[in-house]
């Protein structure tokens, strides 16, 4: 099993998600995150008054997939996600060591 | 009694206690970190509260009753001797003390924006009520109770000297004495919640409908001719300032169009009644451009942190209002027009003497004020307070549960 993090801009989620969807692939949790990477922040102007943003709203997706639908889950995650632009995001995997439904004690797998 | 009089003046009162709560309350909230949203409300109410008991107290008679040129006398002293039929002119002389008492609350508030963030609660209660009896209640009677100024001829319809220039430099005194936000200039942090400022700035300025229009004391002309002029400088002045940001930044914020909004009716404000709708858009262009420059001489230039900018829009704004009124009594239509005898240049004159002379009076007065405030109570809360946030360091609330 594997665990996939992605960082993304926050109004690609819908297509990301129909993307993940069409793979059956059954749960995704969203939290809104701030952050920087290459893109850096951004200046807002007040009043006249430059103010830096230093960290900019993404959202970060957590993803659990069996082994065989990693290569498929990051690409649909890429390809829905990217614009070709500086600040499109960043997509992480880590091994997942267990797995377990909270309903059931299912273990595994079967418990994604 | 005038029922008419007396039926506008009640309603005119509610408009201008709803200038500082809610309205000057959410301006000023909003242009603050969230973690200081709550003590700026706070401010505002507890001023609000303090300089309505302290109105009662002396404030109006002091103001108002027959004294000196310099000061009233003491017959009204806890309101005493005002009777269900007292009369003010043509209206009950218990409306005419609510009436002021709501301009007595609004102007110590608006200082508020120059110590946001960092100052001690108890500091903000003793400056604003010495404030109001040192500052606003002297001032009120040279204008508006028959002293010097009155008896000089000055034009100041609704507070242009008498609430803005004393607010706006007292402001950047106590800014100044009290010292910078922490990371002030580049590391401060920006307003947390434009569209609160927007709500705010709309809450004044249909409260200042009663701020200006109340201030004919009467429900004639006068009145109605002062709200179509400040409305007339408000729209102005807002999309002056719009412009500019847009053309000098690239892009047009809310924030910059409501403070022109709050730029162009201070600008009216001394002003509202007598000019006309000609002279109330050149008003407006004019304390659009200003005070849109002045924000960035007080902070940049003169690198004080008058954190909301009460001095650059209200000072400035009321100041610009006050001079250049002179030269516009008879521009276009509906204008007051100039008493026998009166030129542009000499009412010019007045109208300078009349800034420049509340402007040294709130100074050197404020000055006073806050040095016996730092020996007493001192001024701000120490750096961890600072960092927090007044709202759970100081009121211990919080404003935002996430």
């Amino acid at each position: 099993m594997k665990f996939i993090i992605a960082i993304i801009k926050p109004h690609k989620l819908d297509e990301v998600r129909d993307a993940i969807g069409a793979l059956d692939i059954s749960g995704m949790t969203v939290t809104e995150v701030r952050g920087y990477g290459r893109q850096r922040g951004h200046t807002e102007i007040y009043r006249g008054a430059e103010y830096e943003i230093s960290y900019i709203p993404k959202l970060k997706l957590e993803i659990a997939v069996p082994d065989e639908k990693l290569d498929r889950a990051v690409d649909a995650i890429r390809e829905t996600a990217s614009e070709g632009k500086i600040g499109d995001g960043k997509i992480f995997v880590l091994d997942l060591e267990a797995a377990i439904r909270v309903r059931t004690g299912e273990g595994g797998e079967s418990a994604l | 009694m005038n029922g008419a009089d007396t039926s506008w003046i009640l309603t005119a009162t509610a408009l201008v206690l709803m200038m500082t709560m809610p309205g000057l309350a959410l301006f000023y909230a909003g242009l603050v970190q969230a973690k200081n949203i709550l003590s700026v409300l706070m401010h505002c109410v507890a001023i609000a509260c303090l300089a309505s008991i302290l109105w009662f107290v002396l404030g109006y008679s002091l103001a108002f009753t027959e004294g000196n040129a310099f000061i009233g006398g003491l017959s009204r002293l806890g309101l005493a001797g005002i009777e269900r039929d007292s009369l003010s002119g043509t209206i009950p002389e218990s409306l005419w003390v609510i009436f002021q008492m709501t301009f007595a609350v609004i102007t110590p508030a608006l200082m508020v924006g120059a110590f946001v963030e960092r100052i001690k609660f108890s500091a903000v209660l003793i400056i604003a009520g010495a404030w109001l009896l040192l500052v606003y209640v002297p001032v009120t009677h040279w204008v508006w109770g028959g002293g010097w100024l009155a008896q000089m001829g000055v034009i100041d319809f609704a507070g242009g000297i008498v609430v803005h220039v004393t607010a706006g430099v007292s402001a950047a005194v106590i800014a100044l004495m009290l010292g910078s936000r922490d990371g002030f200039p580049n590391g401060v942090r920006p307003p947390h919640a434009p569209w609160m400022v927007m709500v705010g700035a709309s809450l004044l300025w249909v409260g200042w409908f009663g701020f200006n229009g109340g201030s004919a004391v009467a429900a004639n002309g006068d009145a109605t001719m002062a709200i179509l002029v400040t409305h007339l400088s408000a729209a102005t002045a807002s999309l002056v300032w719009m412009v500019i940001e847009w053309v000098k930044f690239g892009k047009p914020s809310i924030v910059g169009i409501v403070t022109g909004t709050i730029a162009g009716l201070a600008t009216i404000t001394p002003a509202s009644g007598s000019v006309g709708p000609m002279g109330a858009i050149v008003l407006g262009l004019a304390g659009g451009v200003i005070c849109f420059y002045a924000v960035d001489f007080v902070k940049s230039k003169m690198n004080i942190d008058d954190s909301l900018d009460v001095l650059a829009v209200h000072g400035v704004g009321g100041a610009t209002g006050t001079l250049l009124l002179a030269f516009l009594l008879a521009f276009g239509s509906g204008g007051a027009g100039y008493g026998e005898g009166v030129t542009a240049f000499g009412q010019f004159g007045v109208q300078a003497i009349g800034v420049v002379a509340t402007a040294i009076w709130s100074l050197v007065a404020t000055v006073v004020i806050v040095w016996i405030t730092k020996m007493l109570v001192g001024l701000r809360v120490d750096k961890e307070a600072e960092t927090t946030g007044l709202d759970l360091a100081v009121h211990g609330e919080t404003g935002y549960r996430h």
